[in-house]
Order: structure tokens, then sequence, then C-alpha cells
């Protein structure tokens, strides 16, 4: 049984042509897809819709063995899979760092006990232990960034859905990026640009164009 | 976050916090709970001398924040550029004894002094605040708030501008320099007009967008309505001192209020 199965997914922004004309996708155990295409080509649509950020106007999101279709049925889907923004400053909300990872797991019904051993756990995994007490608009891009995913995996989510996670990294900071997304066992959704990166962290490229998702040709 | 009052240095990156002496290890609770009375027995005085003492205790306050002199009178004085034409008409809209006419009006004794009085008030009350709360980190204002009881939504938005301001001013500047890039030059006609039009404008959509990114952010990590914050705030025994010393202060300066005015 797939983690995620997309069907036929069709979605329009209002006032504007349909973005996706189609699009279908399965996400199994254990499986890393990357998926490439134009700008504009609806890649984070795609992803936003798989966590419900965003209805699709015909088509089937079934997550985690049950179709979803009402906000309720979305809470369970977006506690289970991770999302990471495309721009960290839409996602670091919170003050301090350690606020900002705590967000989620207090929204689980952690305690604040609990919480901040999660924020620790997590800071540790990542090396970014340093950054604890930091004022999350004080870091740097690649500090954003490392956050934010650290943000997402204190949530202990079961799917990874990763969007331009390179924008705004420098080599080093990408080194670091691609280090640790080895290192973690989720199954994961990436959507990226870069040929190398993708090459790095999944085995599987599809191409998202004219509304709809295909092998990639040429990963 | 005093500084926000003066462009000289950037928004929010230098927070101000840092400096503020021996004032800086008080609870922030206390500091702020000082401030807002300070504030409410200097509304209520109007005796003269009690309103010169009051000023001298907030410079006092100063003092021992240890916050740099000139910024913060400057910004008292930009404060003080809000009420001038108050001010200034004051003497001739109170009715009372003449001091001179000028183009026919005449100006009271009774005005001036209302005028001073305002005028010893506002600076007093700035000047306190500036001491007590300016020099605290944005952040830690809100989260003292909140423990304060301050309503959430009302935390929350200042939590949320303390967080975006800087982005917004970052998308500002990115934006004024590719107009500049492109050879604009603001002057008086309407194409400056309208390009500023399209700037605001092009603002206002970016914000909105990005608030509905970030809300959906919060939703896939579980937002539903609370944010959670971590801070350990505790009074102890500095804080009581404090409190004891502000409080018979200005337990001191209501009573020669009351006293002056049974006379």
């Amino acid at each position: 049984m797939p983690l995620f199965e997309l069907a036929d997914i069709r979605f329009g922004y209002p006032g504007q042509a349909l973005i996706l004309r189609g699009a279908s996708l399965a996400l199994h155990e254990g499986q890393r897809l990357s998926i490439t295409g134009p700008n504009g080509a609806g890649k984070s649509t795609l992803l936003r819709i798989m966590v419900g950020l965003l209805r699709p106007d015909a088509g089937r999101v079934v997550a985690f063995g049950k179709p979803r279709r009402t906000e309720a049925e979305f809470h369970e889907v977006r506690r289970r899979a991770g999302l990471v923004f495309q721009d960290p400053d839409d996602q670091l909300f919170c003050p301090t760092v350690a606020e900002d990872i705590a967000f989620g797991p207090l929204n689980l019904g952690k305690t604040r006990a609990e919480a901040v051993a999660i924020v620790d756990r997590t800071l540790d995994r990542l090396d970014l232990m340093h950054l604890r007490d930091r004022i999350t608009y004080k870091l740097s891009g690649g500090e954003k960034r490392l956050v934010t995913l650290a943000t997402v995996l204190a949530m202990e989510p079961e799917v990874l859905l990763l969007d331009e996670p390179t924008n705004a990294l420098d080599e080093a900071n990408e080194a670091r990026l691609v280090e640790i997304l080895q290192s973690l066992p989720q199954p994961m959704v990436l959507v990226s640009h870069d040929a190398r990166f993708r090459a790095k962290i999944a085995s599987e490229s599809l191409r998202l164009a004219d509304g709809v998702l295909a092998p990639d040709p040429a990963p | 976050m005093g500084h926000i009052l003066t462009l000289e240095r950037q928004t929010l990156s230098d927070t101000g916090a840092g400096h503020g002496g021996a004032l800086a290890r008080l609870d922030p609770r206390a500091r702020i709970l000082g401030a807002c009375a300070f504030a409410m027995v200097t509304v209520v005085c109007s005796w003269m001398p009690v309103l010169v003492a009051a000023l001298l205790m907030a410079v006092g306050l100063m003092w021992l924040s240890r916050v740099p002199v000139a910024p913060t009178l400057r910004r008292m004085a930009a404060m003080d550029s809000f009420i001038i034409f108050l001010l200034a008409l004051l003497p001739f809209s109170v009715p009372g004894d003449t001091i001179f006419t000028l183009w026919g009006f005449a100006a009271s004794w009774q005005g001036l002094a209302l005028a001073v009085e305002i005028l010893l008030t506002a600076n007093a009350v700035v000047l306190a605040l500036l001491s007590l709360v300016g020099t605290m980190e944005p952040v830690t204002l809100g989260h003292a708030l909140s423990r304060l009881r301050v309503p959430d939504t009302l935390v929350h938005l200042l939590m949320f501008t303390i967080r975006y301001i800087d982005v917004l001013r970052a998308e500002y500047l990115r934006l004024r320099q590719a107009m500049k890039m492109r050879g604009f030059r603001p002057s008086t006609n309407w194409h400056s007009y309208r390009s500023f039009g399209y700037l605001v404008g092009m603002m206002l959509v970016r914000a909105i967008e990005r608030s509905e990114r970030v809300l959906g952010a919060m939703k896939c990590r579980g937002f539903a309505g609370r944010i959670p914050l971590l801070e350990t705030l505790a009074y102890g025994r500095s804080d009581a001192l404090f409190a004891a010393g502000l409080g018979a202060a200005l337990l001191a300066l209501f009573a020669a209020e009351i006293a002056h005015a049974a006379v």
C-alpha cells in the first residue's frame, strides 16, 4: 500500500488556467522521488495538495491508506508528513529557534518538558545546538534552512516533502544538507532544479510538464 | 527597543538590548508594570513641583538603565515634536490673565501653566518608558506581555511584527534598488507617484501572499490558535526591591499631590 497516492489531480488557481491536468503519483515505503519541471509547472502546488493546504478541483488524494478530502482528514496527514517550504522565512515565525522547533511538538500535545527534550535531541542530531537560543530573524540563509528542517524533523514525520531545499545555500551548507538528508530514514518527495543534488538524494525522478507527471527521460 | 525610533541604526538587527545596566537584570514584567505605574501617577498629578520631581525620577531611571544619554534624549524630543503645536496654542486657547497679545490674540498665564504641565508629564512618562521598557529585547517584551495576561491576539500581533518587519524592509529595499538600477529618481511628477504606488501595492500583495504561506506552514505543524512560548521568567529579590523602591517613590509623589490639593 503506498504512503501517498495522488490520482488524476486537476487544479487551477482562481481566475487562471489549470496548472495540474491529471497528475498522478504514488510514493511507497522506502522510496525517494524527485520532481523536476519548468518554473510555474506546479511542483510546489503539488506538494501543497499532498498536505491539504490546497484542495484539488478534481482527483483523489489518498494518504496513509485513507482518502483525504476535508480539513479534519488532513490534520493527521500534516502530522505524519513534514513539508519543508521553499522560503525559510515562511516557516520560521517564532522568536527563537528553540521555540520554533518546540511549536510542532507542543501542538501535538507534548508537555513543555517533553518539547524541550525534543528540541535538544533534534538540534543535537543535526549538530545545530549552537543555534538553540538564537533569534530566528538573525540567522543566516543557510542556518535558516537547516533550522526549518529541524522544525519539521521535530514532529518525527514518516514522510518528508522538500520544496527546493537548496535555494540560496552555499556549497558548505548544501553539502551539510545532503549529508543530513542521506542519513534520514524517511521516504521523500524532493522538488529541485539541481540535477546533481537530485541524484544524490533521490533514486527515481519524475518530470512535471503540461500539468502531467511522467518519468524523467534524463534523470 | 527604543532604537526603532531613530533611523541611524538598522531596525532590529541591533535590538537595543545588551546595555541596560542594573535595570537590565530585573524581570521584564517588573519593568513593564513599573513603567505603567509611573505613567499613571504622573498623569494623575498636576502640581508643578511634583511633575518636576517625576521628571527627575525619570532621569534617574535613565541613569540607572545606562542607556546612551544623547540618543535617548533625542528620541524623547522626537515625541515632543508631535505635541509642539498643541503646546504652542494652549496659552492662546485657555482664557485667563493676559501675558501678552499677538495679532489680537491674548496669551494667558493659565494656558502657559497647562502647557508646561503637559510638557513635563509627557517627557517624564516617555523617558521612564524608554529607560525601563525601551532597553528590552523586543522578543522579551512579547514574552513578558504574554505572561502579564495580555490577550494572545495582541501578543501574536507583536511577535509577528517583530519577526517580519525586517523581511518586509528587506523586500522594500530590494524593490527600491531594482528601481534605482533602472534609473528611477524620485521627483515631483506623476511617474514618481505612480511608481511609488506600484511599490507599495507590490509590497502589500507580497505581504498577503507571505502571510498565507506562513499560515500554511503553521497549519503543517498543527497550529490550532495558540503559539506556545518557552520562556523562564521568575521574580526574584532584586525585583521585589525595585518594586518597593519605585512604589515608595511614586507613593511619595502622589501624597505630595494630595497634600497640595487639600490645602
